[in-house]
């Protein structure tokens, strides 16, 4: 009980103390993918509602577009007789899918190091990786390696300085959807922040689902595996002699 | 055209699939083979993850082989009972082989595992076809050369549960071709292939069979071996992606009714050198990958909890 209204004292406070709040809105919140997918890009705008005039100091927009998290193995290759085979590997807890940042200014300048640790903004803090130094001599190199690799994949982005934000009060961000998606609830999060301090902070959800054909293949192949292998087969079989026999008329 | 494959979970281009299904399916209506062995590497390099290529490659071998056996069946030239008996072995093989691919995959394995097997296979057949076909190649330009006995007797007809295979006209005990149907399930799921390049020949030489039924035979072996290797792999690990099979296939049975057509017109030995060189060539680079220093050390794979 007395954890509980800590708590509500702690995120109340800084809110109750703000005389500005945020406005927001997305372009799309469903985004469907379909056999044709080739990725998809979402507006995200909003402006900075104020009930008195503005305080000192710069007014900062970050960003965060989050897609949902699984558990993830990281392996490391290493040459064992003469070829590069996986040895050494690495348990992390929950490692979101997609993570993009996009924000106003430089992240280390408008946002506080406990700012970060209390709403997890920044690529490393969005990964949970707990008890990963037992596992492995050197396991940090392990957590660079996911966010270095789904970077590439463009799973992972930091884009600073993307937010456009005209005159402290409208802001506007396009962000990038890649083609390989996976599905469920992003959450969008925009902070608003001052000093390095958050003022304020909304939240969004995108629900991103496989639809049609693909829908309909991806849950028949998750519950009943069976059927689907069947039909799998039957394809193979009908086009296999359809094939033959169409040719057969062909060359009559 | 960029389609989205529902299992792999990626975007790969629609042309590029048929492509890769109708050119493999040209050089197997060419060579009667197959086809298994070239689609499930080439599926490797853009991208598929092996998993999802070798259950994938399994489905696509079916199509191939059905079309294939409808000639042979016509002609005659299917030796059931010897097909069942090479089936059981076969379905042994295989149920083992999903087991092991499970087993892999957990430990991390299962790329190094594929690829290797790849590497020996392919290395292997490349080989003996590239020598079979320059020992040809003399023989044509060089009448009078001493023609190998198909049939001889060795160890193999020595052992004991001995049944009778009328269309082979073999009498002979079942414990080689189930052995040897055995292995091409195993193979069958791991690699995602049919097996026919181990099968033929161990049947010509091994078992002593006739040439004139050991194509059909080996078609009808694989067509079931492969249609229960995809259902396994369906069941197990959810890894047959149908969205790529389907396109794969698509081109693949175009592919295969084209090169049946031209492979009459065409000098087999001199191709049979050039696809006993492209297997090589797949060897060797699936080799490369595996010697050469890769350009990222880390993996990433779904993992579990702890």
């Amino acid at each position: 009980m007395i954890r509980a209204a800590l708590l509500f004292c702690l995120f109340a406070l800084p809110a109750a103390a703000s005389t500005e709040d945020i406005v927001a809105g997305l372009s799309q919140n469903r985004v469907s993918i379909t056999a044709d997918f080739e990725g998809s890009e979402i507006l995200i705008y909003g402006a900075v509602r104020r009930t008195a005039p503005a305080p000192e100091g710069q007014l900062h927009v970050i960003i965060t577009v989050e897609g949902p998290a699984t558990p993830v193995t990281v392996r490391r290759k290493e040459r064992t007789a003469g070829i590069w085979i996986n040895r050494e590997s690495v348990q992390i807890a929950s490692a979101p899918s997609f993570y993009a940042i996009a924000t106003t200014g430089r992240l280390k300048e408008i946002l506080s190091e406990t700012e970060n640790l209390r709403h997890q903004i920044t690529i490393p803090r969005a990964i949970r990786a707990v008890g990963i130094s037992q596992q492995a001599a050197n396991a940090p190199e392990f957590l660079e390696a996911l966010i270095r690799v789904r970077e590439s994949e463009n799973r992972y982005r930091l884009n600073e300085r993307s937010v456009q934000f005209t005159q402290s009060t409208l802001f506007r961000s396009d962000v990038v959807l890649p083609a390989n998606l996976t599905e469920g609830l992003y959450r969008v999060r925009i902070f608003l922040t001052r000093d390095g301090q958050v003022v304020d902070k909304i939240e969004r959800q995108i629900n991103v689902r496989k639809e049609g054909l693909e829908r309909f293949l991806f849950n028949l192949s998750r519950d009943q595996p069976l059927i689907y292998g069947l039909l799998s087969l039957l394809i193979a079989v009908v086009a296999g002699y359809g094939a033959s026999a169409a040719f057969r008329l062909f060359k009559r | 055209m960029q389609i989205f494959l529902p299992i792999a979970d990626i975007s790969v281009n629609m042309f590029l699939l048929l492509g890769i299904g109708g050119v493999v399916g040209f050089l197997s209506g060419l060579f009667g083979v197959g086809g298994g062995f070239l689609i499930t590497p080439l599926l490797f390099f853009i991208g598929i993850p092996p998993a999802i290529a070798v259950a994938t490659g399994a489905n696509q071998v079916v199509a191939s082989s059905v079309s294939g056996v409808l000639a042979q069946l016509k002609r005659k030239a299917v030796d059931f009972p010897m097909g069942f008996v090479l089936l059981a072995g076969g379905m042994v093989g295989s149920a083992s082989g999903v087991w092991v691919f499970a087993r892999l995959t957990a430990a991390g394995q299962v790329d190094l595992f594929v690829q290797l097997s790849y590497v020996l296979f392919l290395g292997l057949i490349g080989l003996t076809m590239f020598w079979e076909s320059v020992i040809a190649l003399r023989r044509t330009r060089k009448p009078g050369a001493p023609i190998r006995r198909s049939h001889t007797h060795n160890w193999v007809h020595g052992l004991p549960f001995k049944m009778k295979f009328r269309a082979s006209g073999l009498y002979i005990s079942v414990l080689p071709p189930l052995a040897v149907g055995a292995l091409v399930g195993f193979l069958a799921a791991i690699m995602g292939v049919g097996g026919g390049f181990i099968m033929v020949p161990a049947m010509i030489y091994l078992l002593g069979m006739p040439t004139k039924v050991v194509i059909g035979t080996s078609l009808f072996q694989i067509i079931f071996v492969t249609a229960f290797t995809t259902v396994m792999h369906a069941v197990t690990a959810n890894t047959v992606d149908m969205m790529l099979a389907v396109l794969l296939i698509f081109g693949g049975v175009i592919g295969a009714q084209i090169g049946a057509a031209v492979s009459g017109r065409l000098k087999a030995e001199q191709l049979r050198i050039l696809l006993s060189l492209l297997v090589l060539g797949v060897a060797f680079k699936i080799a490369l990958d595996l010697l050469l220093r890769p350009s990222e050390l880390y993996t990433i794979a779904p993992g579990l909890l702890p």
